[in-house]
């Protein structure tokens, strides 16, 4: 721990002894912080290590078991979010608090609505002021769009809008990038990086290293519930020094990748036209195909199709027309539960509405989707204790945390913890066709890597899995083959060779710290794949097609269309 | 946390604190209203076990209110709240009525037919709700209360029908006799000793049925994958969905299975308590709504809507010898179970309201 700092007011938050239990469970003990007025203090920590309990403490929805907190220097009580706000703190959480069919001016007003003297709400006044904020802000919103038709990095300024109308001096983001598309991710950190100059605190919990550097001037090290390290964030500073302090485990080495192999198709998906929630066609002949020990990368800003691409293969949503095949056999508009029964296993995007039932034990949500099977459950009585061992087992292959956590409901899990909880499962069903969205959303690099890991192993096992990120370079490390999605059409597929360890910049403008940022860091990942191992990959594949590491880019950004189409061996 | 800090936390304790909490604002009420507190209690504490005559009557009594209890608690943890267990217990009713009038069965088969028909009546009911639910998305609540009424005019119908109707009066004959459940008869045995008053009341194997189905659907809950299915779509629907359960037809069979239950409730009152009839009534007899208390009370565990419905029970049969005894009108005891059940529902808070004033000793914390 650095050197005890004064409480003064040059410092808009400074946490005391913080000591925080779960029942018989530390999760902070002694923790102090100090966060200067007119930063952006980054936190950095393992899954589980307590960030989000901390930044739940300051903001009134936990309480410390003892401990101080001053906030400009004065000892500040906060028992609830009310307090929090009273005192110029602003949350925005990683599951936005949003209600859907309002529009977004409602959403803002909520709970802080401008009446005159009779209650009767005053419109108008409340438009202008929020115009006002949100001009000054450089937020950009359509304050009268309804939230459910826009996209989540809309929703997310939304978020700051509430925030920021509420007179936060204080601002606190849980995760806030995990869910954007990297272009969206540049615009939060012009936005926040706005707000230092005004003398607003912005404190961020991250696990992208990149972030950090590119937004934070200082970052916070935690591990376990101890505050390891407070560094100074410069052009110096490494992402190595971050990521170990962060952890011991991470190793920063890519698994030895198998040669690509692929077998037989297993997924083949076929001029397929789906409408989405709104009755508006959100894929339009979409064709796409997944072979036995491959990884297929999906590339594209959110909100072009992938949501209805995946809803289509896992029958929860009906296809207009077109096919979708396992193995030879048409699933289109059968049930889930057929969809599963072909050996499809699915890792959701939303882990807490879809993935998990958080209310369930972690054991229980272990086998939520092969409870039927003989191991589970036996003229239709459960076998709990074989529930139980397998659910020990997981925790301990993927490294879920606390390890005794089979038990507890999985929303005591940190979230991290969960979206482990919800790969390992569906991993373990040695499927066919694994279809893993935003699979490493919210984990730490230490656990990103191991699922990376894991990923590339499966394939190697010969299981055909459809990678959907918006995580480009997530797409380019691990994929075998990159297709890119824009606006419900599949623009053209291209091999690993091509995309292999470049990097993908937008169109968009960045300041040029950014992009200095990017080039070091990209250089640093092509520096992982050990130079004969690209060789191998060179020599096999070089007859494909090589790609321009733009290219990609520009298809997201729905540049023009391509005709090419894979030749199929 | 300290040990008394732990024992203020537990479910148990929240119950007992929340049912002193009613009846010291019943108490309150009492005062205000001008009735004398000890003698009320005094009252309704010897009105429930005095005798065991009342006790046995209280069992009795609280029978079919575990039942639709019961069945209230099932639906609610597959995320339904069966407002209609009303409609379903009359329907049981009238269902169990007719077939007991028509039929005359040898006694165990007589019984037998009354309960499966009362048993179907009910099902049929909570299916045809489910149904609505899960094809249309008909709310449950909604469409309850509406069968609820249905149930009742239909059952004022067939009351009136020259087949059933006993003249002079606003009931319906008795079913034939062969179809009771009484066992006053075999417990002839009690004759000498100081449990005879038992045999003044109407004892009957109603009870035994309750607390079998209540252990049955407590197993199915926690310990079968169907259970783990309908508690999955109760929690997370969506999420229960994309793992491949069959959402449709779940809430369908549960539905079916918690109307059936209050169509139990319903045979069973029919056949175990006299006068073995159905009778023409304007409002609600509410065995269907006390069971929304029940299952309240119980937290939706079905054994724990044995131990809800008999306090419920007592609660009712024991304010009525309140109303005999100290004059209070049962307006006020309605007020006063109201206020009880206000408090135990809010029980859940109790451990809340601990941590927020239990100051954590961080000394200790340290070590
Ligand atoms: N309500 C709760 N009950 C019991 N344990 C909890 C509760 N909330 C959090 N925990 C535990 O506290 C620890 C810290 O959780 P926290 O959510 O703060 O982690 P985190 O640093 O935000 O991790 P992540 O990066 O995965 O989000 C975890 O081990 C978690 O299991
Ligand atoms: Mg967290």
């Amino acid at each position: 721990m650095s050197l005890e700092t004064q409480i003064s007011p040059k410092y808009a938050v400074q946490m005391r002894g913080i000591l925080k239990s779960f029942g018989a469970k530390k999760v902070l003990s002694e923790f102090n912080i100090d966060i200067k007025k007119g930063t952006v203090h980054a936190l950095l920590g393992e899954n589980g290590a307590g960030k989000s309990t901390l930044m739940n403490i300051l903001y009134g929805l936990h309480r410390a078991d003892c401990g101080k907190i001053f906030l400009n220097g004065k000892a500040t009580n906060i028992r609830s979010p009310a307090d929090a706000i009273k005192n110029k703190i602003g949350m925005v959480h990683q599951h936005f608090m949003l209600i859907d069919k309002f529009t977004v001016l409602e959403n803002v007003i909520l709970g802080n609505e401008t009446t005159n003297k009779f209650g009767i709400l005053n419109i108008k006044k409340a438009r202008d002021r929020i115009l006002k904020v949100s001009r000054k802000h450089g937020l950009n919103i359509d304050l009268d769009a309804k939230v459910e038709d826009i996209s989540v990095g809309m929703q997310q300024r939304v978020e700051i809008l509430k925030a920021l109308y509420r007179d936060a001096d204080i601002l606190i983001f849980d995760e806030p990038t995990a869910v954007l598309s990297p272009a969206e991710i540049e615009d939060f950190i012009r936005i926040i990086r706005k707000f230092i100059l005004e003398d607003k605190t912005v404190i961020i919990v991250t696990h992208k290293l990149r972030e950090i550097m590119n937004s934070a001037d200082k970052c916070t090290i935690i591990r376990s519930g101890i505050n390891v390290d407070t560094l100074d964030i410069t052009e110096k500073t490494c992402q190595k020094d971050l990521a170990q302090g962060m952890i011991c485990s991470f190793t920063g080495s890519n698994v030895k990748r198998d040669k690509f192999n692929p077998g037989n198709v297993v997924l083949r998906v076929k001029n397929l036209n789906t409408k989405n929630e709104k009755k508006v066609l959100a894929l339009k002949n979409f064709s796409l195909e997944v072979r036995a020990g491959e990884i297929l990368g999906v590339a594209g800003v959110d909100g072009n199709g992938q949501k209805e691409l995946v809803d289509s293969i896992t029958g929860l949503l009906k296809v207009e027309s077109g096919t979708i095949e396992i193995n030879g056999k048409q699933i289109q508009n059968t049930s889930p539960r057929n969809v599963l029964d072909n050996k499809v296993s699915i890792i959701h995007e939303d882990r807490s509405k879809v993935g998990l039932i958080l209310d369930y034990t972690v054991a229980e949500n272990s086998v939520i989707t092969k409870y039927r099977s003989a191991n589970f459950s036996k003229h239709g009585i459960l076998k709990r204790k074989s529930i139980r061992s397998f659910a020990k087992n997981l925790i301990e292959k993927y490294n879920i945390k606390p390890n005794n956590c089979a038990n507890i409901p999985a929303r005591n899990l940190s979230g991290g913890n969960q979206q482990k909880l919800a790969i390992a499962r569906e991993i373990s069903n040695e499927p066919d066709l694994l279809i893993a969205v935003q699979p490493t959303r919210g984990l730490d690099i230490g656990a990103v890597e191991h699922v990376h890991n894991v990923l590339i192993e499966e394939r190697s096992k010969g299981r055909a899995i459809l990678l959907i990120s918006l995580e480009i370079d997530e797409i380019l490390q691990i994929s075998d083959t990159v297709c890119v999605i824009y606006n419900g059409c599949n623009l053209g597929e291209f091999d690993r060779n091509a995309a292999d360890g470049k990097k993908v910049t937008n169109k968009k403008k960045s300041d040029k710290r950014t992009l200095d940022e990017k080039e070091t860091i990209s250089k640093k990942e092509s520096d992982k794949t050990t130079p004969d191992e690209k060789e191998t990959i060179n020599k096999k594949e070089s007859d494909k097609r090589i790609l321009d590491e733009k290219e990609i880019g520009f298809l997201m950004m729905g540049g023009r269309k391509n005709d090419y189409s894979r030749k199929i061996s | 946390m300290t040990t008394v800090e732990k024992f203020l936390k537990k479910p148990i304790f929240s119950l007992i604190f929340s049912v002193l909490l009613g009846f010291l604002v019943s108490s309150i009420i009492l005062v205000i209203t001008g009735y004398s507190v000890p003698d009320v209690l005094q009252s309704l504490f010897e009105g429930v076990f005095s005798r065991p005559r009342h006790m046995a009557n209280v069992i009795i009594k609280s029978t079919p209110i575990i039942l639709t209890g019961v069945s209230i608690a099932l639906a609610f943890k597959a995320g339904l709240f069966n407002m209609g267990a009303e409609g379903q217990f009359i329907l049981g009713s009238v269902a169990a009525l007719i077939t007991g009038s028509i039929l005359d069965l040898p006694p165990v088969l007589q019984v037998l037919a009354i309960i499966v028909s009362g048993i179907i009546a009910g099902a049929l009911l909570g299916a045809l709700t489910g149904f609505l639910k899960s094809k249309f998305g008909a709310h449950e609540v909604i469409t309850g209360i509406m069968f609820n009424w249905m149930a009742l005019h239909f059952s004022n119908f067939i009351v009136n029908l020259k087949e059933f109707h006993k003249p002079n009066s606003a009931s319906t004959f008795p079913i034939k006799s062969s179809g009771f459940t009484g066992i006053r008869s075999n417990l002839g045995f009690l004759k000498d000793t100081s449990f005879s008053d038992i045999l003044k009341t109407e004892v009957n194997l109603g009870i035994i049925i309750a607390v079998i189905v209540a252990i049955f659907m407590s197993i199915v809950i926690n310990k079968t994958k169907k259970g783990y299915e309908i508690c999955a779509i109760g929690l997370n629907e969506k999420a229960a969905e994309s793992a491949g359960m069959n959402v449709f037809k779940n809430i369908i069979q549960v539905m079916t299975v918690s109307g059936g239950i209050s169509g139990l409730a319903a045979a069973l009152m029919v056949t175990g308590i006299s006068p073995h009839s159905v009778s023409a009534s304007t409002n609600f007899e509410n065995n269907g709504f006390n069971g929304l208390a029940v299952a309240l009370i119980a937290s939706n565990s079905p054994i724990g809507c044995i131990f809800s419905g008999l306090f419920f029970g007592g609660l009712l049969y024991g304010g009525r010898s309140v109303q005999a005894d100290v004059g209070t009108p049962s307006e006020i005891i309605n007020i006063i179970i109201g206020v009880i059940i206000f408090f135990v529902a809010i029980a859940k808070i109790f451990p809340l309201v601990v941590s927020k004033f239990s100051k954590k000793n961080c000394e200790e914390n340290h070590a």
